[in-house]
């Protein structure tokens, strides 16, 4: 066991500047996020499940996503809950974890999280309209 | 005769441990230990207790690790062989040897809207509320608390972030939510709200499983979340 007294700190800088209702806001869309995602995460498994069975290679499966609206759809909902759930996750520890409690955390998660968005939805519809 | 090994935190925030032998006794409880070192032994020591009975939540100290109610733990259901180490509680300043600042912890209280509001007055006559309604049993269910501190010092949030308001405090809030007397269930919603507050909860369970009193804190703050969100959800926050 160590020190005594261990776990108190001096208070730390004020939270990153938002609100309660900010952080309410933020807790029930990562809340929400995390229930698409779990319906998301398992399409998609099942989805490489099956084409590793099937033993499909990457041009048969591009052959079947392209221009399939209905992929493009499902991965665009997949990559948007990503894109709200993970960053909202990351900013909580690094404020517990790092102690990063300043507006320059919003500013980076924020960040990250159109970076995501972007990257995400760049991704999809690469696999649904095809090589260029 | 047989004797215990106890090693005790001395000093404050810096300090080290002690060793001490204490005659094992039948039915020997920490708290009992604690007394002997003092009156018999070494009458610096500081510690902190009152009641000795589980009621009144002043003798809570960190028991080989973990904190517990120091006047009602058994020496034989912790002690390992003939040891037993005992510091104060985790996640508070320490004042001296085993006695913790409890400020702070009760700060958070009154910070989480701990005071009951009365929606009536003196003039209008007694509220009358059914024993069995859900509102009075998820009350009841955190009521019996007796502010020991043990689960804000079980709390990994509070030692991540020293702004939560820990366990307690939001269970008193809850219970407060769930009080139909009360007329202050807006601004406590608010209070309890956001990175300080319910929503900060991990659900580690620490709290729930250590508490002496057997309350679960994690229902409670399972509860607050659902409510401020709801009251997020209507624009009421």
């Amino acid at each position: 066991m160590s020190g005594a007294g261990q776990g108190y700190a001096a208070r730390p800088v004020a939270v990153s500047g938002t609100s309660a209702k900010t952080e309410t806001w933020l807790w029930i869309a990562q809340r929400a996020s995390a229930a698409l995602l779990a319906l998301c995460v398992l399409v998609h498994l099942v989805t490489i499940i099956y084409a590793v069975r099937h033993g499909l290679s990457g041009a048969a499966i591009l052959e079947r996503t392209q221009g399939n609206a209905a992929g493009l759809a499902f991965y665009s909902l997949f990559v948007l809950a990503i894109a709200v759930h993970a960053p909202i996750g990351l900013r909580t520890l690094c404020q517990e974890w790092l102690g990063w409690r300043t507006a320059s955390l919003n500013w980076c998660i924020t960040v990250l999280a159109l970076a995501l968005f972007v990257f995400g939805l760049r991704a999809g519809w690469a696999v649904f309209a095809g090589p260029a | 005769m047989n004797m215990l090994q106890v090693s005790v935190w001395r000093g404050a925030a810096s300090g080290g441990y002690r060793a001490y032998d204490v005659p094992r006794e039948e039915s020997q409880s920490v708290l009992d230990v604690v007394t002997y070192i003092q009156r018999s032994i070494d009458p610096t020591l500081a510690y902190r207790f009152a009641c000795r009975v589980g009621m009144c939540g002043a003798c809570a100290m960190t028991v080989n690790g973990v904190a517990r109610w120091t006047c009602r733990t058994h020496v034989a259901k912790v002690a390992k062989g003939n040891a037993i180490q005992i510091a104060p509680l985790a996640n508070l300043p320490v004042v001296k040897d085993l006695v913790t600042d409890m400020r702070e912890f009760f700060d958070k209280w009154a910070r989480a809207r701990g005071q009951f509001a009365p929606r009536s007055t003196r003039k209008d006559d007694f509220a009358r509320v059914a024993s069995g309604s859900p509102e009075r049993v998820a009350a009841n269910a955190g009521i019996e608390c007796i502010g020991c501190a043990v689960c804000y010092a079980s709390c990994d949030v509070v030692s991540w972030n020293p702004d939560y308001l820990g366990p307690a405090a939001l269970n008193r809030a809850w219970t407060l939510v769930n009080d139909v007397r009360d007329g202050a269930r807006g601004e406590r919603l608010a209070a309890v709200a956001g990175d300080a507050g319910c929503h900060a909860c991990h659900t580690h369970l620490s709290c729930s499983e250590r508490c002496p009193k057997n309350i679960t804190p994690t229902a409670s703050i399972a509860g607050l979340k659902r409510a401020v969100a709801l009251a997020a959800w209507k624009g009421e926050l």
